[in-house]
């Protein structure tokens, strides 16, 4: 058994970053992500990595695409004022193809609303923050145990399919001290990019027809020996330019299939207590673990609630969501904001089930009891 | 019913609540294997804004971390005290400063309230006003009985800088001791 430690949210991601194989961190500090480089500041030297403070988000944004495109696993990490900066280098690894783990410690917001308090106002941020037609990857931890092995899980996505990938906490867990008992480092899965088996001169980057979807990317023992280029216009498999119709089309289309024609890699999400429902409530993050509490209490009560838990928040869990909207008649979408993913449960459910809401953007979490009440309300 | 306890520690940025209250939570998980969480709430001020830490202690896991029934709730301010008394049970047990907080009649009446001056006594008895989180850490332990005092002192010995260990550890027994009278005088 592993020894119980007392961690907060920001340090779990940190040490998993590390944990993961995660070799160079930039950013800019900015509450409540903070502790983040301050933890890897330490550990990053120890581990022979690299850690830079940059004069801002943008610098440092792009200087973790740069060094993922040397080969390194690399991260970043802001909270909503800061991300929103990051975006254009966001887009550029989603052109590029590049892993990158991009971590958003969420506040309250616009602009920068409440720098110490909890939201999950960002949820759409992440998916349509940067520009174009892309798909993005994002998971939403709800306890401290889970902030790490999704740290390593988006490091191990970011990886396979070449691509940014979010991580989206907020101040509550961020700062959250508990115990948690990690698991061995030895019994961790890390995925690393796949490797050119060709020679040099043989290898482009973006080279599907040879290397299929998801074409090898040179590691940084490697890097040195393969010459290539990358740009943010659309590319042919050279990685050069191109404004060839078919080519950019295919490019574009291939590019959202890598993720969405995996989704059975990517997806992970939680049935709690939905067996025997009657009502089923749809939260993610850590405002899931109030749900968990309203469903116990609920129960208790003799009310037959269950709790529907994406933890790949994208892609949106279209599949799993269009089901409950069949197979229930009431369903409760509760989110620390003033209604983002319900937007999401809307389209998926298609006006099959009756939505109720418990929403807040007051900086504050929503209790458990104020879900309860709702439940109370609409049975 | 399996053992669950709720703490919250209030008061303005810099009299060293949260370190309170992150003690309280390292001796639950160290020394009595217990699941425990320390949350933190802050302004953008360095210092002088309404701060709390909530700690919850239990037997099982705990998911939802912010205090919403409270035990045992510490005051070292009067804006943090009506800011955050709320979640307060009756009968819960109350601590304040006596120096800096108005403890208001129907709040006697619900609550089990010690009043003490914890800050200057800190100051001028301990000898160091930054020992004042650590004298409220003795007089936690002693009022509520949570855990072991030697457990609760373990957690303070692992945080504290072995330069100011001694004069915490004056603080710790005097804290202590402190509560123990004051139970005393309520014939407890």
């Amino acid at each position: 058994m592993s020894k119980a430690q007392i961690m907060n949210g920001n340090e779990l991601v940190s040490e998993a970053a590390i944990a993961a194989g995660c070799r160079f961190y930039a950013g800019y500090p900015i509450t409540p992500s903070s502790e983040i480089p301050e933890h890897l500041s330490k550990r990053m030297p120890e581990v022979g990595g690299v850690f830079m403070q940059f004069e801002d988000e943008i610098a440092s944004c792009m200087a973790a695409v740069g060094a993922s495109y040397a080969g390194y696993k690399s991260m970043t990490a802001s909270s909503g004022p800061g991300i929103s900066l990051k975006q254009e280098a966001i887009g550029l690894a989603c052109m590029m193809e590049l892993p990158l783990v991009v971590v958003n410690v969420m506040r309250g917001g616009p602009s920068t609303g409440l720098p110490t308090r909890v939201s999950q106002a960002d949820v759409m941020q992440a998916r349509w923050g940067t520009h174009g037609d892309h798909m993005i990857i994002a998971v939403a931890p709800e306890t401290l145990l889970e902030t790490y092995t999704e740290t390593i899980r988006a490091f191990n996505m970011a990886e396979k399919y070449r691509t940014p990938v979010y991580i989206l906490t907020d101040a509550v867990l961020a700062h959250l001290n508990g115990r948690v008992e990690l698991p061995d480092p030895s019994t961790l899965e890390i995925i690393d990019r796949t490797q050119p088996s060709v020679p040099p001169e043989e290898y482009n980057p973006y080279d599907v027809e040879r290397f299929g979807e998801v074409p090898p990317l040179p590691n940084k023992e490697k890097f040195h020996d393969y010459r290539f280029h990358m740009t943010g216009l659309n590319k042919d498999k050279t990685g050069f330019p191109t404004v060839n119709k078919e080519a950019v089309e295919a490019d574009e289309e291939r590019m959202i299939r890598k993720i969405t024609g995996n989704i059975k890699d990517i997806e992970s999400f939680e049935y709690y207590k939905m067996d025997d429902a009657q009502l089923a409530i749809f939260a993610y993050g850590t405002n899931a673990a109030a749900a968990r509490v309203a469903v116990d209490e609920a129960r208790e009560a003799g009310i037959k609630a269950g709790m529907f838990r994406p933890i790949t928040v994208w892609p949106f869990p279209e599949k799993q969501v269009a089901e409950i909207g069949k197979n229930f008649d009431k369903m409760i979408v509760t989110e620390i904001n003033l209604g983002q993913m319900l937007y999401e449960v809307e389209r998926a459910t298609k006006g099959s089930i009756e939505i109720s809401t418990v929403l807040q953007a007051a900086g504050v979490p929503i209790r458990p009891q104020q879900i309860l009440d709702k439940m109370k309300e609409v049975l | 019913m399996a053992f669950h306890y709720e703490l919250r520690f209030a008061g303005i940025g810099g009299q060293g609540n949260m370190l309170a209250g992150a003690i309280i939570a390292e001796a639950a998980i160290f020394f009595e294997n217990k699941y425990a969480t320390q949350v933190p709430t802050y302004t953008s001020q360095v210092r002088g804004g309404p701060t709390k830490a909530d700690i919850i202690i239990s037997d099982e896991p705990i998911y939802f971390a912010e205090s919403t029934h409270i035990n045992f709730f510490l005051a070292l301010d009067q804006r943090t005290y009506n800011l955050y008394k709320g979640d307060t049970l009756d009968g819960a047990i109350v601590l304040v400063d006596s120096g800096l907080v108005n403890v208001p009649d129907e709040d006697r009446a619900k609550w089990d309230v010690y009043e003490y001056p914890i800050i200057r006594t800190a100051k001028y008895e301990v000898g160091n006003v930054i020992t004042a989180n650590i004298l409220s850490v003795g007089m936690t332990g002693e009022l509520t009985q949570v855990m072991s005092l030697d457990n609760i002192f373990k957690a303070v010995e692992k945080r504290v800088p072995p330069a100011f260990l001694e004069l915490n550890e004056k603080a710790f027994k005097m804290g202590v001791d402190i509560a123990k009278k004051l139970k005393a005088e309520k014939g407890k």
